[in-house]
């Protein structure tokens, strides 16, 4: 069987998947709209934990968060399933197929056949809709792809019981309750003011801090650890920035189309504006790219080269709590 | 980002044949989508980092031919997978995993717990016994 169901490629996949499958129930929700109501800029700075032989950083919160809190703000309830028995998973999924409801899945990444094999990694939290079925092989909505791909059973069995950090048991998930009308509004409001909160939070591992602390470091990693290691740190920070389905500039200019959308829907021209600042907030943040893979790419760059990196880095922390400071106001 | 500056560097992304949607500001201020080719800044990092597990595939394939450690740590990085990952699939505590890097102790691992390291590397036990090519 198949559903009518409308794939459409979004810049990350938990947006893409939450916007397709709204779409999908009638309810007009944008990628960027699902992103900044689930409050999806982030930045975290986790120097004790190790993602590919580097410290982790995050421009986006715990995987399934924004998915979570998009919901909650609009009053949608979602039916989640986890399983331990692969067989299990299989047959409930098949049935919710039968019902003609399309269905999200958590996958690991790493054996999706579709993917080229550079960005197959062991990365547990990805999201794709499956919209149908015919004979052994289901067809798949993955938000991050151009058009609509598919996978056989046991293809399918294999990214849903993917095993480490984050490892989906299965879980698939679909909205069974929806308000006569999403409260947009409220659910704006709240969103912008958790994200300020987030961005502006005492700690000093997120937000402007969490940047801040990010930049120190940054100085000091020549010294420490060596040129080769740091090469590879900026490495993975820029591609934490630019690669993991954010849209570029680490979700920057995803949240600019949000706030574009926010200024018309709530009547207020003066979000156009914070539109355009975080838009050239964002075009800084690739400038930082730019100079960070102008190090790791001669090795024998000049030695302050990482103290011009760092110090840009700190332009937009300050760039930043100056920008979320005012929203805040703006919103209350 | 404007939307003609969107990256088209045609990197890693095309010879896959597959595109990223960004978000870019069209001529009228409007936010727009536009699919990109590809980034060459960040496809050098991720090339860089794929070099670097290249690296220690190499580095683990030689101790492990100079009987230095056993096949599995080489066959772990191939996987591209960290002792997380691979203890998750293993069902096995991380530290009796790094027993048995030790050649000694791989040497008298019984077929069964050979035939769950096989079955998690897509290989054959006579594979994962042997790497000299």
């Amino acid at each position: 069987m198949e559903i009518d169901f409308k794939h459409k490629q979004s810049a990350h996949c938990e947006n893409g998947v939450i916007s397709n499958l709204l779409i999908h129930n009638g309810y007009n929700v944008s990628e960027p709209l699902a992103f900044g109501i689930g409050s999806g800029l982030f930045f975290v700075y986790l120097p004790f934990l190790k993602v590919n032989l580097a410290p982790a950083i995050s421009f986006r919160p715990m995987p399934g968060i924004i998915f979570k809190r998009l919901c909650k703000r609009l009053d949608i309830k979602i039916k989640r399933q986890k399983f331990r028995n692969p067989t299990a998973a299989k047959t409930t999924l098949d049935q919710m197929l039968q019902k003609n409801i399309p269905v999200g899945l958590q996958v690991g990444v790493y054996n999706l056949t579709y993917f080229p094999d550079e960005y197959r990694f062991h990365f547990n939290a990805h999201n794709l809709v499956v919209y149908g079925k015919k004979n052994d092989t289901y067809l798949i909505s993955d938000p991050i792809m151009e058009h609509v791909t598919t996978l056989t059973t046991p293809e399918l069995e294999k990214v849903r019981f993917a095993k480490g950090t984050f490892a989906p048991k299965g879980q698939m998930y679909y909205p069974i309750y929806f308000p006569e009308k999403l409260p947009l509004e409220k659910a704006i409001k709240k969103a912008i003011k958790a994200t300020c909160r987030d961005m502006l939070a005492p700690i000093p591992l997120v937000g402007v801090k969490g940047m801040r602390t990010v930049a120190k470091a940054i100085k000091k990693w020549p010294k420490k650890i060596g040129v080769k290691k740091t090469n590879h740190y900026l490495g993975q920070i820029v591609r934490m920035q630019e690669e993991i389905g954010t849209g570029g500039g680490g979700f920057r200019f995803i949240y600019g189309a949000f706030l574009q959308e926010v200024a018309e829907i709530l009547n207020k021209p003066i979000f156009e504006e914070f539109s355009k600042e975080i838009t050239a907030i964002g075009d800084l943040w690739r400038d930082f790219a730019i100079d960070a893979s102008r190090l790791y790419k001669n090795r024998s760059s000049e030695s302050d080269g990482y103290e011009k990196v760092a110090n840009k880095l700190l332009i937009l922390a300050d760039k930043e709590e100056d920008f979320f400071k005012r929203l805040k106001k703006a919103i209350a | 980002m404007d939307i003609k500056d969107v990256p088209q560097d045609v990197g890693g992304l095309a010879n896959a044949n597959m595109k990223e949607l960004c978000y870019a500001v069209d001529k009228d201020g409007k936010y727009a989508t536009k699919l990109s080719d590809g980034w060459d800044v960040k496809t050098l990092a991720l090339n860089k980092s794929l070099e670097l597990i290249e690296e220690r595939i190499q580095e683990f394939k030689t101790q492990c031919l100079n009987g230095e450690i056993s096949t599995i740590p080489y066959y772990m990085e191939l996987n591209r997978m960290d002792l997380t990952v691979l203890a998750d699939y293993m069902n096995k505590w991380k530290w009796t995993l790094k027993r048995h890097f030790k050649p000694s102790v791989f040497k008298k691992l019984s077929e069964k717990t050979l035939q769950k390291y096989a079955d998690t590397f897509n290989i054959s036990i006579a594979q994962l016994k042997d790497i000299t090519p």
